[in-house]
């Protein structure tokens, strides 16, 4: 009998919850105007005033954190969204017709997975023009569907020949209801923890890819931007690098311990 | 019983091709010239070995394997079939109530009160508690689960049924409960069934008729009595002997 709750799904979707909370609170509140130049001392240290300090033009990092977190999940799950609808669609299709689509669109696959995806994502946004973070998540979506398409594949093709499957099209069911009403929820035993490890990878991938700067760009700020800025002045106010740092990590361990949790609720341990 | 018939098979020869888009694939041929009828109302087995070419004439029966030659001619509509493993015919994902209302939203104009009449009505035929429909599969027995997957095959009510050993993953106790099940139904409903399986016991409580079948051929078809009392062949002798 599968476990329904686990210590690592608890914790996990306790911790996604609190950040996702205070997220969507920087969406209409911040304690300060996060891009309001003050007049106030830059370079602060954190106080009671600022709880992570002030920045090179004495801007209150929390509220740039509190808003940068934002940018960030909403790029990660734009992408993560983008990639897994993809994928899923390319791997069920393969999954469950085989043949020479099949052959061709995997082959594809291999050829896209075979490039490093920073690389692949850079070519992209060369294509698109950089600085917009649509063109970033168009960019790290496109990357991400190889994956996910490989993992749905195999999903989709082992339930093919599923008897329950087969009975559906003895009543006559057509394809798209046996592949979207019949075989997709069971499919996500695999897919859900594939998609919270494809959340951190795109939390990553756009921190990569605005710390090289082809990311967002001013006066948009993600995290991976305010790091990169932060990287600056690693000497002089390592406050604004450990606090920007130390967010990205918990959002990758918060999600990270929900994957951890599905993961060990299907393999049935604690 | 009547002289009607409810499936004919006249010649089928049948098989699978192996190889990809870049070999060409070598045929194998698994039936060879099956010629038999199913009567209307009558249970008609089939036994013989595993690996025999049994589910091979299953699928080739409901089109799932097109035959290589001869013809299958269907004589009542939307046939159905009962598979053997209870765990892997119902859908996991699902309550048993969506399973077995499923049909009735593929196939036929019904409204949701009469689609829910009839998955009531079939859930009682086959002997469930009305508490099931909102069950899912992992909650149920293999018995119960083997009455679920019958009434989702009966649902669209088709005439002609294939049961594929639909009893032989069940405990003894549980398999004449489902034998029993299957004669009611077959008397309620005005069944035919072609009822594959290896145990000659369960062959001999069911059915009407047998054929008995070897690497691909039907060696010999007769009623039970017959077949049983007074095989003909030697394969049907041994395998009489094998299982007494």
């Amino acid at each position: 009998m599968k476990q329904k709750w686990n210590g690592f799904l608890k914790a996990g979707l306790f911790l996604t919850a609190v950040l996702a909370a205070l997220v969507a609170l920087g969406f209409f509140w911040t304690p300060y105007d996060p891009s309001a130049m003050s007049t106030g001392p830059k370079l602060d240290a954190p106080s009671l005033q600022h709880w992570m300090g002030t920045d090179q033009f004495g801007r209150d990092i929390f509220s740039r954190v509190l808003q940068g977190a934002g940018a960030t999940s909403f790029i990660a799950l734009c992408t993560v969204a983008t990639g897994a609808a993809g994928g899923v669609a390319v791997g069920a299709l393969t999954g469950y017709f085989g043949g020479l689509a099949d052959e061709v669109l995997m082959r594809i696959n291999d050829a896209l997975t075979a490039f490093p995806s920073i690389l692949l994502a850079l070519v992209v946004i060369s294509i698109l023009g950089p600085g917009n973070k649509y063109n970033v998540i168009i960019a790290l979506g496109l990357v991400f569907i190889p994956s996910f398409a490989r993992i749905s594949r195999t999903a989709f093709a082992a339930l093919r020949d599923v008897n329950y499957v087969k009975s559906a099209r003895l009543m006559g069911a057509g394809n798209g209801r046996i592949l979207l009403v019949h075989m997709l929820p069971n499919t996500m035993s695999v897919l859900l923890p594939a998609v919270t490890i494809g959340f951190n990878n795109a939390v990553l991938a756009e921190a990569s890819m605005s710390f090289l700067g082809i990311g967002v760009k001013p006066p948009d700020a993600s995290l991976g931007y305010m790091l990169s800025e932060a990287q600056g002045m690693l000497l002089g106010a390592p406050w604004y690098a450990v606090s920007v740092g130390i967010t990205i990590v918990l959002l990758v361990f918060s999600v990270g311990l929900i994957g951890e949790g599905l993961l060990r609720r299907d393999k049935g341990v604690g | 019983m009547s002289g009607e018939l409810a499936l004919s098979l006249r010649h089928v020869s049948s098989g699978y091709r192996e190889g990809g888009i870049f070999r060409r694939g070598q045929t194998y041929e698994v039936l060879h010239d099956v010629t038999f009828d199913v009567r209307h109302g009558e249970i008609l087995g089939l036994v013989g070995e595993s690996g025999t070419g049994k589910s091979t004439l299953a699928r080739t029966i409901l089109g799932m394997v097109k035959p290589g030659r001869g013809e299958v001619i269907h004589y009542t509509k939307r046939p159905q079939m009962i598979f053997q493993d209870p765990y892997s015919s119902l859908n996991p994902a699902y309550t048993v109530g969506w399973t077995l209302e499923e049909p009735l939203r593929i196939y036929g104009k019904y409204s949701r009160e009469e689609r829910l009449r009839r998955v009531r009505d079939m859930l009682n035929r086959v002997e469930l508690p009305e508490e099931c429909l909102s069950a899912k599969p992992a909650e149920l027995s293999g018995g119960q689960r083997q009455r679920v997957s019958i009434a989702a095959a009966l649902i669209q009510r088709p005439k002609f049924l294939i049961a594929d050993e639909p009893v032989s993953a069940l405990d003894v106790t549980i398999q004449a409960q489902i034998l029993e099940l299957l004669q009611a139904l077959r008397r309620e409903l005005d069944l035919s069934f072609l009822f594959i399986s290896h145990d000659l016991n369960v062959i001999y409580q069911l059915c009407d008729r047998v054929l008995v079948m070897k690497s691909g051929r039907i060696v010999e078809q007769g009623t039970v009595d017959e077949i049983f009392d007074h095989p003909q062949e030697d394969y049907t002798k041994q395998l009489l002997a094998a299982a007494e």
